[in-house]
């Protein structure tokens, strides 16, 4: 099993409730897989579910990137800073 | 905010001043200075104020990326400063301040404005607006949206 923390912001997190969840996942699980868990406690989080973006450790990545134990994930909505 | 610090988010109030100080030396002849501020208006809502959030590791991370960025595409650019604002500001607050410095003004004007465009585009910082009849998330670059959108 892998531990994983999922940091929510913006949008994201106020559908979900909550900043930070932290997940127990299979050792094939990718970030599908914490999408599926996340829409399984929140429906609220399914309509971001294919256009949020994704941060693995602090940097951009695709959704098929495998997790490692002690991974930080965070998903968030399309930036607008400035 | 620290001195000698090159890409910082704080919820401090900017001082322009002190931030083009940071980029400024004797050799440096040219600083461009870019300050994004609040706008009281946006698609037509009035706007109250901004809550600026952010993912901070990474935002600072990406602005020194954005740093990293700018001397590959203009060497000759000595110096980049780049500070965001988070939490709420009001109408007319400054929300960043960007400075680029460099020995001649050749390419401080181009570096200025790709760091705000990259800013937009790849920082983990998200406004809300407060207006008048709601709240709202802007999600995006605002030159991302094409015009018939509005």
């Amino acid at each position: 099993m892998k531990s994983i923390t999922v940091r929510l912001f913006a949008s994201l997190r106020e559908a979900a409730g909550q900043s930070v969840v932290h997940l127990e996942l299979e050792n094939e699980a990718r970030v599908v897989d914490v999408w599926d868990a996340l829409c399984d406690s929140s429906s609220d989080l399914e309509p971001f579910h294919g256009r949020a973006l994704v941060a693995l450790n602090r940097r951009y990545v695709s959704t098929d990137v495998l997790l490692s134990d002690g991974d930080e994930l965070a998903l968030f909505p399309p930036v607008s800073g400035g | 905010m620290s001195e000698e610090r090159r890409f910082e988010l704080t919820r401090d109030e900017l001082d322009v001043n002190a931030i083009v100080k940071r980029v400024m030396a004797p050799n440096r002849g040219a600083v461009t200075t870019f300050v994004g501020a609040v706008r009281d208006h946006h698609k037509g809502r009035r706007v109250r104020y901004l809550e600026y959030e952010a993912y901070p590791e990474m935002a600072e991370e990406v602005l020194a990326q954005i740093g990293q960025e700018i001397r590959e595409r203009w060497p000759a650019v000595d110096d980049v400063c780049i500070v965001h604002r988070i939490g709420h500001q009001d109408v007319g607050e400054v929300s960043v301040v960007i400075a680029v410095a460099a020995a001649h003004r050749v390419d401080t004007f181009d570096a200025s404005r790709y760091a705000i465009d990259r800013i937009k585009e790849i920082v983990p910082i998200w406004k809300k607006e407060v207006c008048e009849d709601g709240e709202f998330w802007l999600e995006g670059p605002e030159s991302m949206t094409p015009p018939d959108w509005e």
